[in-house]
């Protein structure tokens, strides 16, 4: 679902039946906490995700009467921000979440921030201390505005009741359009206690904010005539397409110009894997096939990609042969860290309709280059080095069969969670992504944890969907408190563990830039301890057990031969949580990677293997 | 590295300044002056800023300021075609020898004696900043010993004014 299109406020009002049977407009009197309950309301806000704690207080009460909103109680707030961005990704609403003064602020702070990275429409409501008390160092007193503005798109401290439904509108109309991203509306006590009157849809008032979604014509036609004219050309997919709901007119485009196209770790799902253009994802552990496409590239069109360090490497020596047609709704990723020879501002759905006319307009007139020999060099380089992975030796379960397995078996239309870290990369490597909004993961920030509480959000807003959480154990150590939540609240997610009893990623940079020294990476066992393999751990937590704590089914799996069964039992189970704790080998590795810091020219397909790139011929 | 002086439109709300002196901050941009005030408009204030970087880099926070919700318009003003002026308020020591010559200083700079007292005076001067550095580089000799200086104001020479379309923006949505 497009986000720009989001019933938002009054900039674009929508009137919506109501079960009050009361009149739009109608003026009711209520309490600042009921107005800011009615404005949810009245946004479309159907599920909250948050905890209760003093200075929100005013606002759970009228909370409780809602039969609009749905209010999900987290068991620490920043699982409740990690479930509003799962469920914005899931569904193409704005996700909610709602925290109290202080501390359960500042626990947001990095759900935001994780937002802010990816671009996801969120909107964080917290409590604040009286407005009479800010700056006295309260009791749960925090700047949160001060402290988030960095990391929202924008921000609001409301002192006066009669502001709510304003701010509210305007926030849901932020978050959702331009480039979406989090917004924070802090909210004093004294302002949800007040008295007040409210009425829908309230009078907004953002003169300075006015994203452009139309793109140039005159820019258009000069990425069309690049496009028709570039013997080495490659679409560099970025989030910024599955945000515009733009992947169907992407296929259209990638049709038309017989361009590779390579996806992001933001995009995953815009271009189906399995089409014969998809050549991977670029950047550190991208296939051999994109990472070296966009080297030898004479073009790239980017479209809602921002050029991030984990996709060009060495900045200086990215794609030196390329122009770049550089497409984003954002003006200021434009030129920032690539200079783009055909800057356009839009909306990657109306940039990517547009171009596909400009081209076949070129091609009507006969421009269309020839790209037999570009594709022979890429079916080479996908052939020579496709993904993949050797089985251990020792009987051990691999990580990357289990998520692979994972995938075949989920049903159709499975969403899918990641944290972050060896796992995350496996599964973008081997699940098979063919749809949009079916892959959450914390790309920008790196947010280790965020696969638990974004799986449960996506639940909540598509129960309808198998919900799969691919994690690690490191990462699920960090947020699995929520399928506490999950069970109780009927949001019956399923979680792999992959188990490998390491920090993975981390372990694997210690394997090969620092001499094999595992400084605090063995997370099964203590300092001191020998420890020779997951099987020689302590197996402290107990995965099984805890989560059986928590009201899940949980189920273990260590061997290659139980592995199809355990998934497929897991997938039967459909009344509760599921979690597998997949024992796996922990010296398995991502590869492909470009060593951080270095030119993408200096990919390795895997340890010591360095592609053979056929220099020599050009 | 240039000095570049941009006018930036804004919302009269709480924390603006904080906003825009953040991003300069942690995009790792320096502020070499800041002045803040009203424009005729109530509710909306410029804020005048010289930031000294280089062109790409310009563009690259103008871009990141103008993503700032309160923020309606920057322009960066031409240092041929604007008009920009500090002014600085030093107090220089003074007897009864020296104080005839100081303010010939201070006539010479068209500067004004502001305040006098048998040890010192207080003079007052705007101007662009070669201006009062010539000054200041003048009175040294005698003494300052204190020196306190607003950030630097600009307007863009000609009939053309920046806040009209901002205003209408802002009458419009009120």
């Amino acid at each position: 679902m497009p986000m720009t299109e989001q019933a938002t406020g009054a900039h674009h009002p929508q009137p919506r039946p109501r079960s009050g049977g009361l009149q739009q407009s109608a003026t009711e009197h209520v309490t600042g906490a009921q107005s800011l309950i009615r404005s949810l309301e009245e946004v479309g806000a159907d599920t909250v995700f948050g905890i209760p704690g003093g200075a929100i207080l005013p606002a759970y009460d009228p909370m409780m009467d809602s039969t609009r909103v749905r209010h999900v109680l987290v068991r620490h707030e920043q699982g409740a921000g990690h479930a509003a961005t799962g469920y914005a990704q899931a569904t193409g609403k704005v996700g909610v979440c709602m925290a109290t003064s202080g501390p359960g602020a500042t626990n947001l702070v990095t759900p935001i921030a994780d937002a802010h990275m990816d671009s996801v429409p969120m909107v964080a409501i917290t409590g604040q201390v009286a407005s009479g008390s800010i700056g006295t160092d309260a009791f749960q007193e925090a700047d949160i505005v001060g402290i988030t503005m960095p990391i929202t798109k924008h921000n609001f401290l409301v002192t006066r009741a009669e502001e709510i439904p304003r701010v509210i509108a305007e926030a849901f109309h932020i978050a959702s359009t331009g480039r979406p991203g989090p917004v924070l509306v802090d909210i004093a006590k004294d302002a949800l206690q007040a008295k007040t009157t409210f009425s829908w849809p309230p009078v907004t008032d953002l003169p300075g904010y006015r994203p452009v979604t139309k793109p140039h014509a005159k820019q258009i036609r000069e990425a069309a005539r690049l496009i028709t004219t570039a013997k080495r050309p490659v679409l560099y997919v970025g989030g910024g397409v599955l945000k515009a709901g733009a992947t169907a007119e992407l296929k259209v485009l990638a049709e038309l110009t017989g361009a590779p196209v390579t996806t992001t770790l933001m995009a995953l799902g815009a271009f189906p894997d399995s089409h014969p253009q998809h050549v991977g994802m670029p950047g550190m552990h991208g296939s051999v096939a994109a990472v070296t496409a966009l080297q030898k590239a004479d073009l790239i069109v980017a479209l809602g990609a921002r050029f991030d360090d984990r996709v060009t490497g060495k900045l200086d020596s990215f794609a030196p042969h390329a122009k770049v047609v550089h497409a984003d709704i954002d003006p200021a990723e434009i030129g920032k860290n690539r200079e783009a020879d055909v800057p356009i501002v839009g909306d990657a759905r109306e940039v990517i309709a547009d171009l596909v006319q400009a081209v076949q307009k070129e091609h009507s007139e006969g421009h269309r280059a020839d790209l037999n020999a570009w594709w022979a060099d890429l079916d080479r380089w996908r052939e020579s080095y496709p993904l993949g992975y050797e089985l251990p030796t020792d009987g051990s379960l691999s990580p990357q069969q289990v998520i692979e397995r994972i995938g075949r078996l989920a049903p159709e239309g499975t969403i899918f969670s990641s944290g972050v870290g060896q796992h995350q990369m496996w599964a973008a490597h081997f699940l098979q992504h063919e749809a949009p909004a079916t892959w959450l993961n914390s790309g920008g920030a790196g947010t280790m944890g965020y696969a638990v509480p974004a799986a449960m959000g996506a639940k909540a807003g598509r129960p309808e969907r198998t919900v799969w959480a691919i994690d690690g154990d490191g990462c699920f150590q960090m947020t699995n408190q929520e399928l506490t939540t999950c069970a109780l609240n009927n949001i019956p997610i399923k979680v792999a563990v992959i188990n490998n009893g390491a920090l993975g990623m981390v372990r694997q940079w210690q394997t090969l830039f620092y001499n094999q020294r595992y400084s605090n990476t063995v997370l099964h066992s203590g300092p001191g301890a020998d420890a020779k393999g997951p099987s020689a751990g302590t197996r402290v937590p107990d995965f099984v057990k805890l989560s059986e704590a928590m009201g899940c089914y949980a189920i273990r799996c260590e061997s290659p031969e139980d592995l199809d069964k355990v998934i497929e039992e897991a997938n039967s189970v459909n009344d509760r949580p599921v979690v597998v704790d997949f024992i796996v080998h922990e010296d398995a590795m991502v590869w492909p990677m470009v060593a951080a810091g270095t030119s993408n020219d200096e990919i390795m397909a895997a340890r010591d293997v360095r592609p053979d790139f056929g220099d020599n011929e050009e | 590295m240039s000095k570049h002086t941009l006018s930036v439109l804004v919302q009269n709300t709480p924390g603006i300044l904080a906003r825009i002196a953040a991003l300069f901050s942690r995009r790792g941009f320096n502020i070499d002056s800041l002045a803040v005030g009203v424009t005729e408009h109530p509710d909306i204030s410029r804020i005048t800023i010289v930031v000294g970087v280089e062109d790409l880099p310009l563009e690259q926070v103008t871009k990141q300021l103008n993503k700032l919700v309160n923020v309606l318009k920057i322009v960066e003003l031409d240092p041929v075609a604007s008009v920009r002026r500090q002014l600085v308020l030093v107090k220089v020591r003074a007897d009864n020898e020296t104080r005839s010559q100081i303010v010939q200083i201070v006539d010479l700079f068209r500067a004004k004696t502001v305040d006098v007292s048998p040890e010192a005076v207080t003079i007052e001067a705007t101007g662009g900043s070669d201006k009062l550095e010539a000054m200041l580089k003048m009175l040294e000799p005698y003494g300052i010993k204190e020196l306190v200086q607003s950030g630097t104001i600009a307007i863009g020479r000609g009939a053309r004014s920046i806040t009209d379309r901002s205003l209408r923006a802002v009458d419009r949505a009120s």
